[in-house]
């Protein structure tokens, strides 16, 4: 009786199984994209992104624009800054510190409010200006941290504002890209609404408020939004670019931090398109038509070395030296699949700040065991490095295997390389506590990845003796007077082109220094349906949406 | 049986006041800044300095207690780091979702585990009782994240019968119980089931086989009460141990599974605990373990108090 009742249950699942593989879909004549990202949560959508670079490509250059943004219009070129919502500026001759903005005329926020020069003040206080009602702690940390060294604006004209620095800083227009524009408007009626104790509650409730009913000056509009399921945004018809009004209706963005979820979401059809796809998964997806799509991204995979006294890196022949001995095609077809492009610097061949190098990286084990030997080392001796790494992580790549592989690598070059392991998150703040902290249990390497995106990040906090723990990441504590030098070169050449030659002789600087093992580059691969169509992928932590359609 | 319940409500408190304290203190001894998720590694020392002091952080760590535990007995669980969003919201509709995934896998899990328990008990030693046994053993030793996955791609990825993540076609916000949203369930339920489903049927296995043997069966068979009688007799001797067992694992379905939850990109708690613990954003943390262990204890009392009901011997001890 009980067999036959469960018998007759599995009958009844199973019909309803077959019914679901019947379920007609519903046809819309809106072209809708969806996409699962890497993110466990929707990038907060209040104007300024968690979750890094992600976040800023998923709901900051979609739903917001800066007052200067990157080019993603080609997959070939260098992602240069481009104007944005400024159409021009220029420093003042007299105080390099004072910047004039000159504002683009005929935009409007989602909202229909105009954007205008008092919009940007009260942007810039939102982040800097403690006393503003605006102003939330929570947007500081991702915002000041990638321009720091803004310290006020002000307003010249409706269309002009003077943007101040705290010493002349000629990257302010490159860090200006992580500054979006709100909607002041939208905010206030919020904060009109909001209840709270006191002033600070209320600013903290309208700012939760606005993240649920956005209004930027983007491609594309809040639509709808569920936290850590979905965001919906839809094309802003009047954007004011008209080249780059979006061809496609709906965007819907979902969090699938898992790659096997996502790679099967993309397999059955549930989403069009998705972030680093499962790398196991990538010949399959090929072989069933969907398309692949990656391109080197301003991202270093390197070991970066502690130069404090004793430390076996501050030999140049052993910094060249690792440097020569890494096969990185061979880490690249074999581990990777394909899927990084190998490291010759911050800066590859093309870019504008990557400089004339004479030290050429390359895979060359003769070189660098002549190196090694000239330093005392070989086959009997070999030199003792500990390098301090992570399981997984944020821009990580595969960093385990990819250490054990630069371990088989250096031991022909009579490294003996030994790894400390640690959980993602405390490496990462080890790496603000330097290789003297007792946070680095005597490793004289750390394996923490970086976005390259703008000179501050890719090079200066690196590099000047100025920036040593606690200040910022030279974590080695490198102090090479050249490099102080060039940055402040770099710092203080206000032409663009003269701007650019100067970081590019200080680039061209740290590679001859072997400053770091440079291995490898990520290439953000992500995986689509063959119905998406006019996909442009720049050599850029973003993409711009607004070209892509679908059949 | 009102004294008993009194008394073991009042055990209740000190347990909840150690829960809160255990897991504040757990999440502040974890190594890593509780700012990372809206702090970069490069920004400055004065910038660091600011947002700490922002966020409570510089003050001595029982006075953070403190001040959390006052405000977690008003209700208030404070607003997540990394979104800024009240936690206790976040909680509440993360736990929903997975309640409503533990429920159907109860359902299923509970269900099938009590029939094949009873069957394989009821035939011990032949060959049904083996394939009962092997059954349950396989729910649990197969690692569930792994036949989630197997699932999806025999019926996601392949057959294209049901979707492959997600708690339904526009998210968890508009759930409905009708086909278009349970279809989103099936594969998620089925998977967090097997294990339960496998416990399940060994205890009643057990239970069955044990009852069965004993002398009093023997009397009521001598008696001549029918074999459905001698079931009832079975099954309600069966019963407070097996309720026990079973509430045990819905207290750990409805903590809800990472990798199950990560698997399915189900919005339940298990993916928020999975997205505060890589943020490293210690008040969604604090406040999910709380309230989730909040649901353990309050499980336990509820077991205590039926089985109490079920066997008036318990009250007494």
């Amino acid at each position: 009786m009980l067999i036959k009742t469960t018998a007759r249950a599995a009958l009844i699942a199973a019909l309803a199984l077959a019914s679901a593989a019947a379920w007609p879909r519903a046809a819309s004549a809106e072209t809708v994209l969806r996409i699962g990202m890497t993110a466990a949560d929707i990038p907060r959508t209040l104007g300024q992104p968690d979750q890094g670079f992600e976040g800023n490509r998923f709901t900051g250059v979609t739903m917001y624009d800066a007052l200067t943004g990157w080019d993603l219009s080609s997959a070939d070129k260098a992602s240069v800054v481009i104007p944005g919502l400024a159409t021009e500026w220029k420093v003042d001759d007299a105080d390099k510190t004072k910047w004039i903005f000159k504002l683009r005329p005929g935009v409007t926020f989602h909202d229909g409010t105009p954007f205008n020069a008092d919009a940007v003040v009260w942007n810039v206080d939102k982040v800097l200006k403690q006393d503003a009602p605006q102003f939330d702690a929570s947007q500081v940390g991702v915002t000041a941290s990638r321009m720091p060294t803004l310290a006020s604006a002000r307003k010249i004209d409706d269309m002009t504002v003077e943007l101040t620095t705290k010493e002349p800083d000629s990257f302010l227009p490159i860090n200006l890209t992580n500054l979006f524009m709100a909607s002041p408007a939208k905010w206030q009626h919020f904060y009109d609404k909001a209840e709270g104790a006191d002033a600070k509650a209320k600013s903290q409730a309208a700012w939760t408020a606005f993240a649920k009913d956005a209004a930027g000056t983007g491609p594309w509009k809040m639509a709808s939004f569920t936290p850590r399921e979905r965001l919906e945004l839809v094309k802003n018809a009047d954007y004011w670019d008209k080249a780059r009004v979006p061809k496609i209706d709906r965007m819907v963005l979902l969090p699938m931090p898992e790659a096997n979820a996502r790679t099967a979401a993309l397999l059955s059809g549930q989403v069009d398109w998705v972030e680093a796809p499962a790398p196991d998964a990538l010949p399959e997806l090929k072989q069933r038509g969907f398309k692949l799509y990656a391109n080197e991204q301003p991202h270093v995979w390197p070991w970066q070395f502690s130069r404090v006294e004793g430390s076996p890196w501050n030999d140049i022949r052993v910094r060249k030296a690792a440097n020569l001995c890494v096969d990185r095609e061979g880490l690249k077809d074999g581990l990777l699949a394909g899927l990084m492009v190998p490291a010759t610097g911050t800066f590859e061949p093309g870019h504008p700040w990557r400089g004339k190098p004479a030290f050429e990286i390359k895979y060359d084990k003769p070189a660098a065991q002549k190196l090694m030997q000239e330093a005392g080392f070989g086959p009997n001796k070999k030199l003792t490095v500990k390098i301090q790494t992570s399981a997984s992580g944020s821009g990580q790549m595969q960093p385990l295997p990819m250490n054990e592989y630069l371990q088989q690598a250096l031991a022909e070059c009579y490294f003996d390389v030994q790894l400390d392991v640690i959980e993602w998150n405390t490496l990462f703040t080890n790496w603000r506590r330097g290789a003297k902290d007792p946070s680095a249990n005597g490793s004289n390497a750390t394996n923490v990845t970086y976005a390259a995106m703008d000179p501050f990040f890719a090079l200066v906090r690196f590099l000047q003796s100025g920036m040593a723990p606690p200040v910022s990441n030279n974590w080695g504590f490198i102090n090479n007077p050249k490099f102080d030098e060039l940055v402040k070169k770099a710092r203080q050449t206000f032409d663009p082109a003269a701007r650019d030659a100067a970081l590019a002789e200080l680039h061209a600087a740290s590679v001859d220094d072997a400053a770091f093992l440079y291995v490898a580059h990520d290439v953000g691969p992500r995986a689509m349906s063959p119905k998406v169509t006019g996909v442009i992928q720049p050599k850029s932590w973003f993409i711009d949406f607004s070209p892509i359609s679908m059949q | 049986m009102l004294a008993y319940i009194a008394r073991r409500i009042v055990y209740v408190i000190p347990i909840v006041i150690s829960v809160a304290l255990v897991c504040f203190l757990l999440v502040h001894i974890t190594p890593g800044d509780p700012l990372v998720a809206v702090l970069p590694a490069d920004a400055s020392q004065e910038l660091a300095a600011q947002l700490r002091a922002a966020y409570g952080f510089d003050r001595p760590l029982p006075v953070q207690f403190g001040l959390w535990l006052l405000r977690a007995l008003h209700g208030d669980l404070g607003n997540s780091i990394a979104t800024g969003r009240p936690v206790l919201a976040e909680v509440m509709r993360a736990v929903g979702n997975t309640v409503t995934l533990a429920l159907a896998a109860a359902i299923i899990g509970f269900t099938m585990g009590v029939l094949l328990g009873l069957i394989a008990g009821y035939f011990r030693e032949t060959w049904i009782d083996k394939l009962a046994t092997s059954f349950a053993i396989a729910g649990v030793s197969v690692p569930h994240y792994w036949l989630g996955m197997v699932l999806v791609i025999i019926f996601s990825v392949e057959l294209n019968w049901l979707p492959a993540v997600g708690a339904g076609p526009n998210g968890s916000n508009s759930w409905a119980w009708d086909w278009a949203h349970l279809r989103y369930l099936v594969l998620p339920a089925i998977t967090t089931s097997v294990i339960p489903m496998g416990i399940v049927t060994r205890t009643v296995r057990a239970l069955t086989g044990d009852i069965l043997s004993q002398d009093f069966v023997e009397a009521l068979r001598a008696k001549g009460l029918h074999e459905r009688g001698v079931f009832r007799h079975v099954i309600k001797n069966a019963a407070p141990t097996a309720l026990a067992v079973m509430g045990l694992q819905l207290g750990y379905m409805l903590g809800g599974s990472i990798l199950i939850e990560t698997v399915f990109s189900w919005p339940g708690s298990g993916f928020l605990l999975n997205s505060a613990i890589f943020q490293r954003d210690l008040p969604l943390l604090q406040g999910t373990i709380l309230v989730l262990a909040l649901f353990f204890v309050l499980l336990n009392l509820l077991v205590d108090i039926a089985q109490a009901a079920i066997d008036p011997r318990i009250k007494r001890g």
